[in-house]
């Protein structure tokens, strides 16, 4: 559909790649991640946990909330049977 | 059964909604999916409410729909994301209960009546999965609650979007009486107009019929009504692992142009097969009977099955057997109008069988490697990632994504 493709576009939603700890106990804790700039920030602290979908992204996950450095941010693990991809969202 | 409290929960325009979830430029504006027109079904699956507003209805030609809406914004159908948040929405429901029962994609039922005394009353369940699903998921849900399955199904479809509506025993000559006929489950279109003209517009001119006479009307059906209007239906909601007692998994299709020889016939065959595959893979179980159905243009249809030398999972052994089939028992006297395929007498998943000495066993298992990678890669990448070269010979017959398109649609209640 030609005339859909402009409206299916999302400038919002951004696939970042992420350094993981995969523990004994089966849990995971992401401890860094590399930003659209190309720009590696470090992951301090895992506040939160919980499944939720991002109105602003557009999608749905595993929501982390993270601190890097002293900011708060979310990432979203979209799982799909045994594929996962990490999104974040862009703030303009 | 006194007391039973049960839920229907319904996605709102499911596919519609998850399209806004995704793309945020959508929002606001008229939304439709759509099916493809050149694959001969370009309809309308699904809108939101903007498009509702311009009179869009599901089943619209796609051509119609633009006349109505010329702004109308058409987005194909991407059906791993509706199954994925099908199989997030059920995973929300099972935190209520055991009994979760789905009918279609977007709606299940949900009996919650041992549940009460840990999760509160029926509306208080209602209440917080319609916030869990708005939070977890980013689409809204409408639930029913009621006490059978009927009523809560008429629920969930009286206030949309995003919201409760209780039917209880005291309250339903009220609410669900003077509702249409049409809006009681299991009249369908031909039963609506017979009791038209019968002068039955409403679901309590049903419940105060005779039964007898619904039943000289439209047999045992007729009878089904009565029970349902009456609020006095006691069929339970499945338990939730109901599904594993599966007896064939099968696929069939209306092809986008008729077959006219046997390599028409083996593009189609080896597309169904190759979902009938996966979804037994999927399953854990192998078949050991390959079963196929044909019908001509004339729609007259026949059946025929045999059995397979082991029992597979494989798509290529399964196709296989079906042209074996075919040339045995159809001599093109017509062209085909659909096929169907169907893996039946199934096995339990084994990977060490009793070969046969004419068997290259090593070859079996290469093959058996290779489907389970094609399902990785389709499972990663999309279905169409990777294709059999047969499968691109005719474009039209090739392109149906048979495991997506075919197990979206709920079977008829009550009937069997």
């Amino acid at each position: 559909m030609a005339d859909s493709q402009d409206y299916l576009a999302n400038d919002y939603k951004v696939y970042v790649d992420v350094n993981i700890d995969h523990k004994a106990d089966g849990t995971i804790r992401p401890r860094s991640f590399v930003w659209e700039d190309g720009k590696r920030y470090q992951i301090d602290k895992v506040l939160d946990i919980r499944p939720a979908a991002s109105r602003k992204a557009g999608g749905t996950g595993l929501r982390y909330t993270v601190c890097v450095g002293k900011r708060e941010t979310f990432m979203f693990l979209e799982e799909d049977h045994k594929v996962g991809r990490w999104f974040m969202e862009r703030k303009y | 059964m006194p007391g039973r409290v049960i839920l229907h929960a319904d996605l709102n325009n499911f596919y519609a909604s998850v399209e806004m979830l995704h793309h945020p430029k959508l929002r606001g504006r008229p939304v439709a999916v759509g099916g493809s027109a050149e694959l001969r079904h370009g309809i309308i699956l699904a809108k939101n409410y903007e498009a509702k507003a311009y009179g869009i209805q599901v089943g619209h030609a796609l051509w119609q729909a633009k006349q109505k809406c010329p702004n109308l914004i058409i987005v194909p159908p991407d059906y791993d994301k509706y199954l994925r948040f099908s199989r997030l929405f059920r995973k929300i429901l099972m935190d209520y209960s055991d009994q979760v029962e789905s009918f279609g994609l977007d709606e299940s039922w949900v009996d919650v009546t041992g549940s009460k005394t840990l999760f509160g009353s029926g509306e208080a369940i209602a209440n917080e999965i319609r916030e869990r699903v708005k939070f977890e998921l980013g689409v809204t849900v409408s639930v029913g609650v009621s006490f059978n399955k009927i009523f809560s199904k008429l629920g969930s479809d009286m206030k949309k979007p995003d919201a409760t509506t209780i039917i209880t025993e005291d309250n339903f000559r009220d609410i669900v009486w003077p509702l249409p006929a049409a809006d009681l489950l299991g009249v369908g279109r031909s039963t609506q107009v017979k009791l038209l003209q019968y002068g039955v517009r409403t679901i309590g001119d049903i419940a105060r019929l005779e039964p007898k006479k619904l039943q000289s009307w439209f047999g045992k059906w007729g009878l089904f009504l009565y029970t349902y209007a009456n609020g006095q239906d006691i069929s339970p909601v499945k338990l939730t692992n109901y599904e594993l007692g599966v007896k064939s998994v099968g696929n069939s299709t209306t092809c986008p142009r008729d077959l006219e020889n046997e390599q028409d016939a083996h593009i189609v065959f080896q597309n169904l097969a190759e979902s009938v595959a996966e979804r037994l893979r999927d399953l854990g179980l192998m078949a050991k009977t390959v079963q196929i159905s044909l019908r001509t243009n004339d729609l007259a249809w026949c059946e025929r099955q045999m059995a397979l030398p082991h029992p597979s999972m494989i798509s290529s052994e399964l196709t296989n057997a079906a042209m074996l089939l075919l040339r045995k028992h159809f001599h093109w006297e017509k062209p085909l109008r659909g096929i169907g395929i169907r893996g039946t007498n199934l096995a339990p998943l084994e990977h060490f069988q009793q070969v046969t000495i004419f068997d290259d066993g090593a070859k079996r298992e290469r093959a058996e490697r290779l489907e389970y990678s094609i399902d990785n890669i389709r499972r990663r990448f999309g279905h169409y990632a990777v294709q059999r070269a047969l499968l691109t010979i005719d474009e039209n017959l090739g392109k149906l994504n048979a495991k997506a398109d075919h197990i979206i649609h709920p079977l008829g209640y009550g009937r069997l």
